[in-house]
């Protein structure tokens, strides 16, 4: 990126939003931040946020549902040792400003002298998601023509369709952090998110097909290539496709992922135990364990929130640090974790762009950002061709993971058999689970073909959901416990 | 600004933007959490937040928004683009306000607001969460670790009005303190959990008693492994079952039957289940977390049977959904998030209990599987696919013998409440959505080896 377009026309929309229209001074940032950096406090913060989310839905063939929401406030953060002290209020005024340190600092019972900070507005390292439009300023009624085509596209599709609900959700989030330092980053996070799901019927047997996409990126995005079709044909396929699904088998075998949205395995498997708070704190599987071989020497997993326009994306994180690129494992090695400023510091690493939080009125934690495994050299359709007999799972709904017995699971909702080589018949949708510190030493093939997943990945920790983004190369491992209901072998 | 000036201001401006109808919910929240971990303090969080969620017809159209800036001339700019956005959007011909002829909110206080709570100081709930965290961690030496106890409050005030006139609120507190001891043994470490959760401070289990329980389900999945893919009779404790009543519960909302998204299409006064399965709706019961007097739409609330002698006798309905699937009234299940549009929702909603103790279940079988936690998202509420990752014990002639971990537990939900073959009569309400330990007769749990 050319660093002199910098800083992005983002940041400053993002500063004259917080300084000219709310009329936020410098003088009170100043102020807030040296009180709340008493003397033995470690950090203090402050995240100022506007965020409007607007959404449209179809369902029955008609847009009949929008709705716009719009919160605005200020989290202040006091951190003291490992103890955070923490208030939020949506009173944006001097007064507000005041009360929220003042309860940060109370609460992390510590007070006195206040220390002198200057603020200093700063250039973003990153300009990842600058954009012609704005999406939350698209009229409503393009949207609503959007959703209008796909009901009539998928209905045209297969007639077996009986119903299509499909939504678009936008949102423009503005954001304003101070730091301890006086740094002051400002950033509009603009996010896209379109999902589409169909109801297919015969003979009374229904099943459902769900696909989506976004990022931070235009609203034309979605129309590119007619991209909002390609989301509804793969929704109206899946949901046809399962029409003809047979029971799932049950128990452990060779598991083949495709790439994409099955990346999903890494961020349950590897990437929430690799968070520097449960490593701290000695309660992830993955503690204690770095430079120790947690994968086979084909995997090489990375944490990357410096993509342009992906859903996972930032151009600094939630606490000022500007988002990076993390080598997680290194041919199998594992080699760092995900940190934000509070748990680098405890444990004497660096911050790596990953404290991130849902929103002012919640702390940052370290979470992922857009996590994959780098391509390896093999064929994908060789892969397929080497088992003899297994699952080829495609398309994924959500997973889960207890950080601390290793133990996790992801649920497939498109999946096939492989027999003698071949993909043959469809299943039904099915929770794979297996032990996160040995699933990928499993990998025997890494395909040359990394996809990224088309950008709906939510994540939740402690009550907080962020964006994240999830990639795979086709994979191929050996061994993995398959909950259907037919038992095998 | 108080909370009803707030919501006739919007009402009145939503009206003179030419919305034909409007109702508005009005919430402030306060919240305090305090975490501890080995035993000294680890986050403090206190704030205070107001929120307003208009909802406008325009004719047939109609537009949810949602703000927190409450400045007059904020509001009044805020329902001016509310009535904008519904005119954009087509015409619904079940859209409206719910139809409140009868409007008896009388009853029973519901015991909803506890001042001790809405003032418990950090102080206080510093030493509920220490408590609970020493007492799991003194529990056996086997307890290594913790990820912490923690201890919140929070105190909502919830105002409803309409252009109907009607026009109420109520205050509510909820208290909960839990804590995540973890442990280790030979093979790995082990984590789970217990809490308490309650509107007023005098039910609150004792932290001392919240620690223990947690330690010695922390314990018991120490040395956990895999077992055999097979069929066997699958006990599902009362914190699981919860968790199947909760996918019951949304397949009864109004929204998933219209939708066809929900494996109880067509079902309604047909059995579901054996005739010794009752389950209910009860927005009534006093200090329970899910009880309030009126939804979200004014409706007065009630108890409800939802199953009755195995039999689907109710959907869970707001005004919306009733109209689309051909019913009179609601059931007043409307619940809604301040930015979006109602949306049924269960209030109390469970299974009620047996004769049989859960301990009496589990002797009864020869061979089968304890269920005491399940992880992922694995349910298609609309072929009713079930597919959880689970961790438990295995069941050997009547006995609880070793724990299980990395497997799956997989079947329909259909043909599982129609193979519930005995409830227990464990119902404790500790959660909205509750259960007794049941028994699955069969259901495939997949696992190595």
């Amino acid at each position: 990126m050319d660093d002199r377009t910098l800083p992005s026309c983002a940041a400053s929309e993002a500063q004259n939003f917080f300084f000219d229209q709310l009329g936020l001074q410098p003088r009170w940032l100043e102020e807030s931040v040296g009180s709340a950096l008493c003397r033995r406090c470690d950090d203090a913060d402050l995240y100022f946020e506007h965020r409007t989310v607007e959404s449209v839905s179809l369902e029955d063939g008609l847009v009949k549902s929008a709705t716009r929401q719009t919160r605005q406030g200020v989290g202040a953060r006091v951190v003291v040792g490992d103890r955070t002290g923490y208030a939020h209020t949506d009173d944006l005024t001097l007064e507000g400003l005041r009360l929220a340190t003042r309860t940060a600092q109370a609460i992390a019972w510590q007070g006195g002298d206040s220390r002198s900070v200057a603020v200093v507005v700063e250039r973003p390292r990153h300009n990842l998601y600058s954009l012609h439009a704005a999406p939350i300023l698209v009229p409503v009624e393009e949207k609503v023509r959007v959703l209008q085509h796909v009901d009539e596209y998928a209905r045209a599709f297969d007639a077996r369709i009986r119903n299509v609900l499909a939504s678009i959700v936008v949102e423009q989030k503005l954001v304003l952090i101070v730091t301890a330092e006086g740094r002051v980053v400002a950033d509009v996070q603009p996010l896209v998110r379109m999902q589409v799901t169909c109801i297919a019927e015969e003979k009374g047997n229904r099943q459902q097909g769900t696909f989506g996409g976004g990022g931070r990126v235009a609203f034309d995005y979605l129309c590119e290539n007619q991209r909002y079709l390609y989301f509804t044909r793969k929704a109206a396929q899946q949901a046809v496709r399962n029409l003809d699904a047979v029971e799932a088998p049950a128990g452990e075998m060779v598991v083949v992922l495709g790439p994409g949205w099955p990346g999903i395995l890494l961020h349950e498997a590897v990437g929430h135990g690799l968070e520097g708070d449960f490593n701290r704190k000695g309660v992830s599987a993955f503690a204690g364990r770095l430079g120790e071989v947690v994968a086979s020497p084909l995997c090489t997993v990375v944490d990357d929130g410096t993509i342009a326009n992906r859903r996972g994306s930032l151009n600094a994180d939630d606490e000022g640090t500007p988002t990076g690129r993390t080598v997680l494992i290194e041919k199998g090695v594992l080699v760092a974790y995900l940190q934000d400023r509070l748990n680098a510091r405890l444990m004497g690493m660096s911050p790596t762009g990953n404290g991130r939080r849902e929103s002012f009125a919640h702390p940052p934690l370290p979470r992922m950002t857009n996590t994959f495994l780098l391509p390896g050299e093999s064929d994908p359709e060789e892969i397929i061709r080497s088992v003899d007999y297994g699952l080829y799972a495609v398309h994924f709904g959500g997973g889960q993971v207890d950080i601390t017995s290793g133990k996790f699971v992801f649920s497939a909702s498109e999946a096939y058999l492989i027999e003698r080589g071949k993909v043959t018949r469809p299943v039904k949708g099915a929770t794979l689970i297996g032990h996160g510190p040995e699933v990928l030493k499993r990998i025997t093939r890494v395909g040359h073909d990394l996809g990224l997943d088309e950008g709906i990945g939510t994540c939740g920790k402690d009550g907080q959901s962020v964006p994240v983004g999830v990639g795979l190369p086709t994979v191929r491992i050996d061994g993995l416990t398959v909950g259907g209901t037919q038992p095998v072998g | 600004m108080l909370l009803p000036e707030a919501a006739e201001l919007v009402l009145r401006a939503a009206k003179a933007n030419g919305a034909t109808a409007a109702d508005v919910v009005v919430v402030r929240t306060r919240t305090l959490t305090v975490g501890v971990r080995s035993g000294a303090i680890e986050k403090v969080a206190q704030a205070e937040e107001k929120q307003l969620g208009l909802r406008v017809f325009v004719g047939k159209r109609s537009a949810v928004c949602s703000t927190s800036s409450f400045a007059p001339e904020a509001l009044r700019d805020f329902a001016s683009a509310a009535c904008a956005l519904a005119k954009v959007v087509a015409e619904d011909n079940y859209a409206g306000l719910a139809d409140l002829e009868e409007q008896t909110l009388e009853g029973p206080d519901l015991q909803l607001f506890d001042s001790r709570v809405s003032e418990l100081g950090p102080d206080e709930a510093r030493q509920l969460a220490e408590r609970a965290e020493r007492s799991a961690l003194e529990f056996d030496v086997r307890i290594v670790n913790s990820e912490g106890a923690e201890c919140s409050t929070e105190s909502t005030e919830t105002w409803y009005a309409s252009t109907m006139g009607f026009a109420a609120g109520y205050s509510a507190t909820v208290i909960s303190v839990s804590v995540v001891p973890v442990a280790k043994g030979s093979n790995g470490m082990q984590r789970d959990f217990w809490y308490s959760v309650v509107r007023q401070l005098e039910r609150l289990a004792s932290p001392e008693d919240i620690g223990r329980k947690a330690a010695e389900r922390t314990l018991r999945r120490l040395e956990a492994r895999s077992v055999k893919s097979c069929e066997v009779p699958v006990v599902f404790d009362s914190e699981t079952a919860a968790s199947l009543l909760g996918h019951l519960a949304q397949a009864v909302i109004g929204q998933s039957i219209f939708r066809g998204t929900s494996f109880l299409v067509g079902r309604l006064g047909r059995q579901i289940a054996p005739n010794f399965v009752n389950i209910v709706d009860d927005a009534r019961i006093p200090a329970a977390l899910g009880s309030k007097p009126f939804d979200a739409e004014g409706v007065p609330t009630r108890r409800l049977g939802i199953v009755e002698g195995g039999y689907l006798r109710s959907y869970l309905m707001d005004s919306y959904s009733a109209r689309r699937l051909g019913f009179e009234k609601s059931t007043g299940s409307a619940s809604r998030a301040v930015g979006s549009p109602p949306f049924a929702a269960p209030t109390n909603f469970f299974l009620l209990p047996g004769q049989v103790p859960a301990e009496e279940i589990v002797k009864s079988l020869k061979r089968g599987l304890y269920v005491t936690n399940l992880i992922g998202f694995g349910v298609n509420l609309t072929t009713g696919d079930y597919s959880r990752g689970a961790g438990g014990l295995w069941i050997e002639n009547g006995q609880l013998t070793f724990p299980v971990e990395e497997v799956t537990v997989a079947g329909n939900l259909l043909d599982m409440f129609a193979r519930i073959e005995a409830v227990g009569s464990d119902l404790e309400l500790r959660r909205r959505v509750a259960s007794p330990t049941i028994l699955i007769g069969k259901l495939t749990v997949a696992g190595r080896g």
